[in-house]
């Protein structure tokens, strides 16, 4: 018997379930987070014309950059006022 | 000196206050029981002044434990347990013992001495008066690690794994995920303790919070690390400051590991710890052959993906990745640079570590130019292609410069910033030539840039480093990542012991 240590963190990022996928968009918020890569702008606003087309309201969010998390005020924010949130990526 | 210091508590009790070893005062334990009373002797039949002593130990009567031989007194200790409680240094060890507490200590052979701690005249008749004991195998450094690690209460906190009998201990580090695809280490308590002697620093200490699941790493799981990565004690204060450098706010290494980019962090050691560690900063300096350069990369990335959970394909979407990627450390060749040392240069000088979101390795080949203008204007057409020709201010690079090339630069007497001075001039580039569509091709800048001349580095976006062989009139671009603010920006940290 061998023994070696434990190399990881020892610990587990909490794992959440994704919310149920609402049936229509109508009526609801959707969040558009513009991370703010190169062309993410032209992505986002096609969808945001697709999406007043079905009945939803857009509100849009921008990440100061790509290369760093999301600010915890702007994940705050969005979670409160949007149902459903699109993150784009686009180069 | 050790991280994990023996306690050697005042006499009479000597035993260390460790696990399983009662505090001063109490009684120490033999294994499961406790010391007799009486006299009580640690030898071993290898050392000729315990073999001189025998007949005086069989005519006092004391109970004796050999290191080496089983067999030759009544008590067993090839196992160096009682050795280790004991902290015996040397042997022959002569104690008294009452009320299972050591009262007294002598080592080697003294007729006086040993006459005042049994209080029996006469003792050894015709041996010499004194003779010196010989060094304890508990105290060999060869098994030091794993008697500390056995016996010692070691003080690490990791989760301990026992891995089957039946497991090949290699694989079973691979079957866990532990490995970046070549084989580790695999880091055992007493690999991991003589790891920690490589510092002062207390293991529990946390170094770093480790992106991207934001795990605070406390020096032991550095070690640990460090150990699956193949890295000497030695190395370990420079993991530690790559670590701490790595994990700053502004170098990012959340976005570093997570972009589709090539990049991974690029070490540079500067200070005498590098020629101490024996790093190499000559003949192959960005290449492999050696531990030191090696290893230590490796064990910063190896830190990223075991303690921060940034693995490729997961956290890591990098799209090609580069070579660096597995490990990238070397230290600038100071001697005969033109320039000061590059962390000296950014406000640390000494030993100290510059991480830099590096991407790989692009030569620059000039054999012809022997005066400085002439250099630099090749350097500076090299670096105009860093990621993409019409790309300005967005991507970072270091320059590496070789000897020959440094050669040319010292002997005109151009020091660091009048090289990035003159890069910088010569690496304005037009306008017209960066729009989207110039030269026909589609990538470049949006249309409306307002200046007529654009830098193609960000202030700061361009480090210069000296290294390699003597011979070779060629200097590399190490291409960086998205440079500044909106990236990463190179960090440089203070090597601690």
């Amino acid at each position: 018997m061998r023994t070696v240590l434990d190399p990881t963190g020892e610990r587990r990022p909490p794992e959440r379930a994704l919310l149920p996928r609402p049936a229509s968009l109508h009526g609801r918020t959707v969040g558009l987070l513009d991370i703010s890569k190169a062309r993410g702008d032209v992505v986002l606003d096609r969808l945001a014309e697709l999406l007043g087309e079905h009945g939803a309201t857009v509100r849009r969010y921008r990440k100061p950059t790509f290369a760093r998390v999301a600010p915890v005020d702007l994940r705050q924010e969005i979670t409160e006022h949007c149902e459903v949130v699109v993150e784009a990526l686009a180069d | 000196m050790s991280a994990v210091p023996r306690h050697a508590p005042e006499p009479p009790l000597r035993a260390a206050p460790v696990a399983g070893t009662p505090a001063p005062g109490q009684p120490a334990s033999v294994g499961t029981g406790q010391l007799p009373d009486g006299l009580v002797a640690v030898v071993k039949r290898e050392c000729p002044t315990c073999v001189l002593v025998e007949p005086v130990l069989r005519g006092l009567g004391a109970a004796v434990w050999c290191q080496d031989d089983p067999t030759w007194f009544d008590h067993d200790d090839t196992a160096l347990e009682l050795s280790y409680r004991l902290d015996v240094e040397t042997v022959p060890t002569l104690l008294r013992v009452e009320d299972g507490v050591e009262t007294a200590r002598t080592v080697g052979w003294s007729r006086e001495q040993w006459e005042a701690l049994t209080g029996v005249p006469g003792l050894g008749e015709g041996l010499p008066e004194h003779r010196p004991g010989c060094g304890s195998l508990s105290v060999d450094p060869a098994r030091i690690d794993a008697l500390e690690a056995r016996y010692g209460g070691s003080g690490l906190a990791s989760r301990r794994i026992e891995l089957a009998d039946l497991e090949d201990e290699h694989e079973a580090l691979f079957d866990r995920g532990w490995t970046d695809g070549l084989p580790v280490v695999p880091p055992t308590p007493e690999r991991v303790l003589r790891m920690l002697r490589g510092t002062t620093r207390d293991p529990g200490e946390v170094v770093a919070v480790v992106p991207p699941d934001l795990v605070p790493c406390t020096v032991e799981k550095v070690a640990v690390n460090a150990v699956l990565a193949g890295c000497l004690p030695e190395y370990l204060p420079v993991v530690l400051a790559a670590l701490e450098a790595a994990c700053a706010d502004e170098f990012a290494l959340h976005g570093v590991l997570a972009t589709t980019h090539f990049a991974g962090p690029v070490v540079v050691v500067n200070g005498p710890v590098a020629d101490r560690i024996g790093m190499n900063s000559g003949v192959n300096a960005l290449g492999q052959g050696n531990r030191a350069n090696a290893t230590i990369g490796r064990a910063l990335q190896l830190v990223v993906r075991n303690v921060g959970g940034g693995r490729p394909g997961e956290v890591d979407r990098a799209t090609l990745g580069n070579p660096g990627k597995t490990g990238s450390c070397f230290a600038e060749r100071e001697q005969g640079s033109p320039f000061a040392p590059l962390a000296a240069d950014r406000g640390v000088p000494g030993n100290a570590v510059t991480v830099f979101a590096g991407s790989g390795v692009q030569p620059v080949v000039d054999q012809l130019s022997r005066d400085p203008e002439s250099l630099a204007r090749s350097f500076a057409a090299c670096l105009r292609v860093n990621a993409h020709p019409k790309l300005p201010m967005a991507f970072d690079a270091m320059l590496v410069v070789s000897p020959e090339h440094g050669r040319v630069l010292r002997e005109a007497g151009w020091d660091r910033p009048r090289l990035l001075a003159e890069l910088d001039g010569l690496l304005r580039l037009p306008a017209g030539e960066l729009v989207r569509g110039a030269g026909g091709m589609a990538e470049g800048l949006p249309p409306g840039v307002a200046a007529d001349e654009v830098p193609k580095f960000r202030p700061g976006g361009l480090l210069v480093a000296h290294a390699g062989g003597d011979a070779g009139l060629f200097s590399a671009v190490v291409g960086g990542w998205v440079g500044g603010e909106t990236g990463s920006t190179p960090v440089t940290r203070e090597v601690r012991t």
